[in-house]
């Protein structure tokens, strides 16, 4: 089980660090890239069934006790990330076979995407607090790297406020974590919940735990942190922005879920409280910045922050079902939205423009890219039967139950205006007529291939599909989903689990 | 001794978010630079202050006597400041690719990815 806990980073390691060993070979690499890909998969899967099989596994790294040494922990909330990273590492690393150009791959795409994969995987398996300071340094440092990829002057721009504003973030982490350090004694989850729960009283621990909330709220982009997304997601190729938009904002909110259901619980009418209302302002901000957008990634990127907003909803309700819910649309929305932002590169590839105005009448050459579009684009406005329907219908149920009656209508309205946005971007896309008229419309566009070629469309077809499957057999997703909420409420177990014995 | 460090905390941190709010590209990496010293030297506050008692446990005893010196927060400053050399001498090279690219180091002509 050891060795099943720390796969999902040896792998990507191993990958990274063949390929650089294979420089300049492109074929080797991208074969590597196949090859550890799939069993970064592979063994995300195990890791799930192990954890489902058998509870909660803990595994310390160079046999030093639980609150000496480094932990690595998996409960089924952190299995279910790893899996999904997995999955987003599968799809996104196929479709760059096809959409990476020869200059960014001979200055190490392959190596940087799996050095973040590995990053992410750490982040969520890692049982101790300051090693998850070092797993997201890890992940962020790929992400700086491949964000800059091609130094193309957007690219740059969007990066700086991107690295300021994520190093930032990171100094605040840091000190939080030392402040934590220094009230309790300890950086292992496990132990800190232990102690803070044994201190009696709120006292620093609800300071501290705002400082978490400021350091994983710029992190996931909630609002009012969430400026640096829309400035710099649309910037890079569309392998990095999908990859992006898939994990590292997901794991913003994990760390905050577990954080905030492991640790800090004290003062859970606050901080729950104030989380709650981040959550609504977040979906509304984003959905509203979404309306005034025409480029097609800047648009989808805003997206990315309202949805942010129900994940962090369920956090804030803090019930069982509220839990399920937003487990349930992690996984939902980062398939969703992975998913539209590859069709947006396949849009590219045939029109060669992101800008909505420019494009038009995609839906008499390719009627089935616009369907491919409409599946995760209405599952993100949760209409039935697709996974976003479930997500949203089991959140909204968590808040009618808690009588949270304002966030349930926000909820609400924010999926009417994603549905507007979404049927803004069909019709502008495949529906409405080429614009002629405004004659930026350059004759030469047409003669881009009109073949999609395999790698790009596999991805796009398998994760889309995916949002069908989840939606009309939501239940076993939801069964797993509620499990997992239980055990992040059942803090015991997790506890046992790290520390073993009597707690 | 802590009286004086949490003042230099608080005026590095306060340096370090004016400079972050200048327009220039320099003084936002020295910002950078700032924060990660400032939180450095919280984290060492935060740890306890003792001078000349290393954590050294005594033959025949459990834990090293009373106030110590702990070795845990210095260990996680050695971390953070290999981590944030490293992150931060990629922001120095991109902001100077910044400046390469744009042509200019006023943070407010990098505006053209803003919505």
């Amino acid at each position: 089980m050891k060795l099943l806990l720390t796969l999902p980073i040896l792998i990507p390691l191993a990958t990274a660090t063949a390929m650089l060993l294979a420089w300049r070979r492109w074929r080797v690499q991208r074969a590597l890239n196949l090859i550890g890909v799939s069993l970064l998969f592979v063994a995300s899967l195990a890791l799930f069934a192990g954890v489902w099989r058998n509870g909660i596994q803990a595994a310390q790294l160079g046999d030093w006790p639980a609150p000496f040494g480094i932990t690595f922990v998996a409960d089924l909330f952190s299995a279910i990330m790893v899996v999904l990273t997995g999955l987003m590492g599968l799809t996104v690393a196929v479709y760059s076979l096809a959409s990476v150009d020869a200059r960014r791959e001979a200055f190490g795409y392959w190596p940087l995407l799996h050095v973040l994969l590995m990053g992410v995987c750490g982040a969520f398996l890692t049982g101790d607090i300051f090693n998850l300071f070092v797993w997201f340094e890890v992940m962020l440092v790929a992400s700086f790297a491949l964000i800059t990829l091609g130094g193309e002057r957007a690219q740059i721009e969007g990066a700086v406020k991107y690295v300021t504003l994520n190093l930032f973030s990171s100094a605040i982490f840091l000190a939080a974590t030392g402040l934590l350090y220094g009230v309790a004694g300890s950086l292992n989850m496990a132990d800190l919940a232990r102690q803070l729960r044994n201190m009696g009283g709120p006292g620093l621990a609800t300071t501290i735990a705002l400082l978490f909330l400021i350091s994983f709220g710029i992190k996931a982009a909630v609002f009012p942190l969430f400026f640096w997304l829309p400035a710099s997601y649309h910037t890079p190729p569309v392998a990095v922005t999908a990859i992006f938009s898939g994990l590292l904002t997901k794991v913003g909110v994990y760390a905050m879920i577990r954080v905030f259901t492991l640790i800090f619980t004290q003062d859970a009418g606050f901080t729950h409280g104030l989380i709650l209302w981040i959550a609504g302002l977040t979906m509304i901000t984003g959905v509203l910045g979404a309306a005034a957008q025409t480029e097609f990634r800047s648009l989808l990127s805003f997206h990315i922050i309202s949805q942010i907003g129900y994940a962090l909803m369920g956090l804030a309700l803090f019930t069982p079902t509220a839990l399920a819910g937003a487990i349930f649309f992690l996984f939902h929305v980062s398939v969703a939205k992975a998913a539209l932002f590859l069709t947006s590169g396949v849009v590219y590839k045939l029109r060669g423009t992101y800008d909505l105005k420019k494009l038009g009448g995609l839906y008499q050459p390719a009627p089935g890219l616009a369907i491919l579009f409409l599946i995760p684009a209405l599952s993100l406005a949760g209409i039935p039967p697709l996974s976003g329907f479930w997500a949203k219908f089991v959140l909204v149920r968590a808040g009618l139950e808690s009588g949270e009656y304002v966030i349930v209508a926000t909820a609400l309205g924010v999926s009417l205006l994603t549905l507007f946005s979404m049927t803004k971007i069909w019709a502008e896309v495949f529906w409405k007529k080429r614009g002629s008229s405004d004659g930026v419309d350059a004759p030469g566009l047409d003669c881009r291939p009109r073949r999609i070629s395999c790698e790009l469309l596999a991805p796009t077809l398998l994760l889309a599909a995916l949002s069908v499957i989840i939606g009309l057999l939501a239940e076993p997703f939801f069964d797993v989903a509620a499990r997992a909420a239980e055990q992040l409420l059942n803090r015991e177990e997790y506890i046992r689990a790290v520390l073993g014995g009597g707690s | 001794m802590e009286i004086v460090l949490a003042f230099v905390v608080g005026g590095l941190y306060a340096a370090a978010v004016y400079l972050m709010l200048r327009r220039s590209l320099v003084k936002l990496i020295f910002g950078l630079v700032l924060l990660g010293h400032a939180s450095n030297l919280l984290i060492f506050t935060a740890g306890r202050l003792a001078r000349g008692q290393p954590p050294i446990v005594a033959s025949g005893e459990t834990a090293p006597p009373a106030p110590y010196a702990d070795p845990v927060p210095q260990a996680l400053i050695l971390t953070a400041i290999i981590i944030s050399f490293g992150v931060q001498a990629f922001a120095i090279v991109l902001l100077k690719r910044a400046y390469q690219t744009a042509g200019t180091d006023d943070l407010d002509e990098l505006k053209s990815t803003d919505t």
